[in-house]
């Protein structure tokens, strides 16, 4: 069943924290709200779950709008970041609440309690109380208990962030791998990081100051971000404020060659080039400046040059010499390897 | 070694300054208090007649007045209690989570009602109830009768309104502390997983402010039991409680052994209780 959002608006005392949104899931889809905090993303989920009641505009889930419906009628599962596991209760008993709450047969109950325990490897813990296991292990008993009811959506809110790094990478790929086990399901998840969005989603909304910035797939959004904002935030980017030219644009008084297609000649713009093709030395569109700051990060480098007063960041393999603090550098980078925004124009050094 | 030996007398000398400061009050408190409450229970072993014995002890035991002033306080103070736990975890519910204009004026105001003395309650209630009441008033003159029919007043059934009236805040107070460190993630986990809010009361709410009730319920247990001015102002005579019965036998019947009796079981019944509700209240706060 998909979700869809037509011109929600939501508001408090008058402060719009959702403006106008509209989306849609697709049944199955793997949806990500990416966006800074405040950015609206957490609004439009729990307009999806019922918590919050838009001031405007209609939700649906499938082809019934749920928009006056109370949380407990939507049948959706909904993991957050704090876990909301109920303390006084075991394991067992947590994941079986919603099947109560839905009148289950008690056969029923024990079978599919067994069942979403087991999907989340969390079986051996049944008998456990939540204060007695990790926060990685309550995250799992927490989207058991969300996949007992067997929802058709499943609402995501930064399911990942009270974990540390590493749990946190296994913890995708075990959502991943539920997923593939409930291809039916489709999944909103909030998050602020690029990583989690970019690595489970099949589309990413990106979301800025109430609104919606860009949707589009992973790839797209990271290929040829549509704005400034999109681009910083779904990966990195170096954002040049340029001038368009005829056949090319040109930053401070280099000449860079450059796809100008839809470009009004003679106005501002960013150039959007992402670190990782940016390289040293001569080559096509180069720059000349010198090195503000080198990080070293193992397999890369992360150099950060200053150019005509911008910064450029460039991530090189590792270098066997690298440059000092200082140096005169020449950075490149291919043609179209640069997207030109024409929406969006800020300078972001 | 050395910074043993260095901060040995180092440590000391606070511990003989602190016993130095703590020894004055300590003896005033002792001086004040729990010496005229040696001499209560020295009181209580020295019949009139001379002598020491349990005497006394017996012939409070034996009497009438006393088995049913002592089952009058248990089940008064037990019922009271009940209806404020009912009555105090209902408001309280409704204070925390159905968001009304007012509602921090209200908790509030609970925190005044608190410091309120207890026969101020009774005597509210004699005004709107009693046999000369606004509500007596009221139905004497719209039906000419000869007198209204609230006369609960002066029942037992009227000590227990007044003291459920008087100490339901303080079940609130606990428990409203209690509501406010309740994770509103999990409620709306619940409502999410389809529970409507009977089974989200039932089912997380009142388990997990047990405690709370625990304590708040506890220290109305004690308080109800102690209760004297709630008892005296309703004016029940047939209503007679332990303190009641000690103020009877000291100061109407000069009994003053007999009193001493009466008053060493219902500071044995509190010390009990109280120790049974720091039990609870430490329960609560782990």
């Amino acid at each position: 069943m998909g979700i869809r959002f037509d011109a929600v608006t939501v508001a408090y005392d008058g402060n719009v924290v959702l403006d106008a949104l509209d989306l849609t899931v697709a049944p199955g889809e793997v949806m990500a709200l990416l966006g800074p905090s405040g950015s609206g993303k957490t609004t439009a989920l729990r307009a999806v779950a019922g918590f919050v009641r838009p001031a405007s505009g209609r939700v649906f889930l499938g082809d019934r709008d749920v928009t006056d419906l109370p949380p407990h009628r939507r049948g959706i599962g909904m993991v957050v970041q704090s876990y909301a596991l109920f303390p006084h209760l075991r394991v067992e008993d947590n994941v079986a609440f919603g099947l109560k709450a839905r009148k289950v047969p008690k056969a029923e109950i024990r079978t599919r309690v067994a069942e979403a325990l087991e999907m989340t490897g969390m079986a051996a813990y049944a008998r456990r109380h939540p204060r007695e296991l990790s926060g990685g292990q309550q995250q799992r008993v927490a989207i058991a208990r969300a996949l007992a009811i067997r929802p058709d959506v499943l609402l995501l809110d930064e399911p990942l962030s009270a974990l540390d790094a590493q749990l946190r990478s296994g913890m995708l790929a075990e959502l991943a791998r539920l997923h593939r086990e409930l291809p039916e399901v489709s999944i909103l998840y909030v998050t602020h990081d690029q990583v989690e969005a970019l690595t489970l989603a099949d589309r990413i909304a990106v979301m800025d100051k109430a609104r919606l910035q860009a949707c589009g797939t992973p790839r797209e959004l990271y290929r040829a971000p549509a704005d400034a904002f999109t681009a910083s935030f779904v990966g990195n980017a170096n954002l040049l404020p340029v001038t368009v030219g005829s056949a090319g644009v040109s930053f401070a008084d280099a000449e860079i060659a450059v796809d100008t297609a839809g470009a009004v000649p003679g106005a501002r713009a960013t150039l959007c080039v992402r670190p990782h093709l940016v390289g040293i030395g001569a080559g096509p569109n180069r720059l000349t400046g010198t090195v503000a700051e080198v990080q070293w990060r193992g397999a890369t480098h992360r150099l950060y040059v200053d150019v005509a007063g911008h910064r450029v960041m460039a991530d090189v393999r590792e270098l066997r010499e690298p440059p000092a603090h200082g140096d005169p550098v020449t950075v490149h980078f291919a043609p179209e390897d640069a997207v030109l925004l024409t929406a969006g124009v800020g300078g972001h050094g | 070694m050395a910074s043993a030996t260095l901060s040995t007398p180092a440590k000391a000398r606070p511990r003989a300054a602190a016993w130095a400061w703590a020894l004055p009050p300590v003896g005033l408190l002792a001086l004040v208090f729990l010496y005229p409450l040696a001499l209560v229970v020295q009181q209580s072993v020295r019949p009139d007649t001379g002598g020491t014995s349990v005497q006394p002890y017996a012939d409070v035991f034996a009497s009438e007045a006393f088995r049913e002033a002592l089952w009058t306080t248990v089940w008064l103070a037990a019922a009271s209690t009940a209806g404020c736990l009912v009555l105090g975890f209902v408001l309280a519910l409704i204070i925390a989570f159905v968001p009304f204009p007012g509602a921090r004026a209200v908790s509030r105001f609970i925190d005044v009602f608190l410091s309120f003395p207890s026969f101020l309650i009774t005597l509210a209630l004699l005004f709107i109830y009693g046999s000369t009441g606004m509500a007596g008033g009221l139905w004497t003159d719209a039906t000419g009768a000869g007198e209204g029919p609230f006369q609960f007043l002066t029942t037992p059934w009227g000590v227990l309104l007044a003291e459920i009236t008087y100490f339901t805040p303080f079940v609130m107070r606990p428990l409203l502390a209690a509501f406010s460190q309740l994770d509103t993630a999990q409620l709306e986990a619940a409502s999410s997983l389809g529970a409507r809010a009977p089974r989200i009361i039932r089912r997380i709410i009142l388990p997990e402010s047990l405690p709370a009730l625990a304590a708040g319920g506890s220290l109305v247990l004690v308080l109800c039991l102690n209760e004297f001015g709630i008892v005296l102002f309703t004016g029940a005579k047939g209503v007679t409680t332990l303190p009641m019965l000690v103020y009877g036998k000291a100061i109407l019947e000069s009994d003053y052994p007999g009193a001493c009796v009466v008053a060493v079981v219902n500071v044995l019944i509190s010390v009990g209780l109280y120790g049974l509700y720091r039990v609870v209240s430490r329960r609560a706060g782990a």
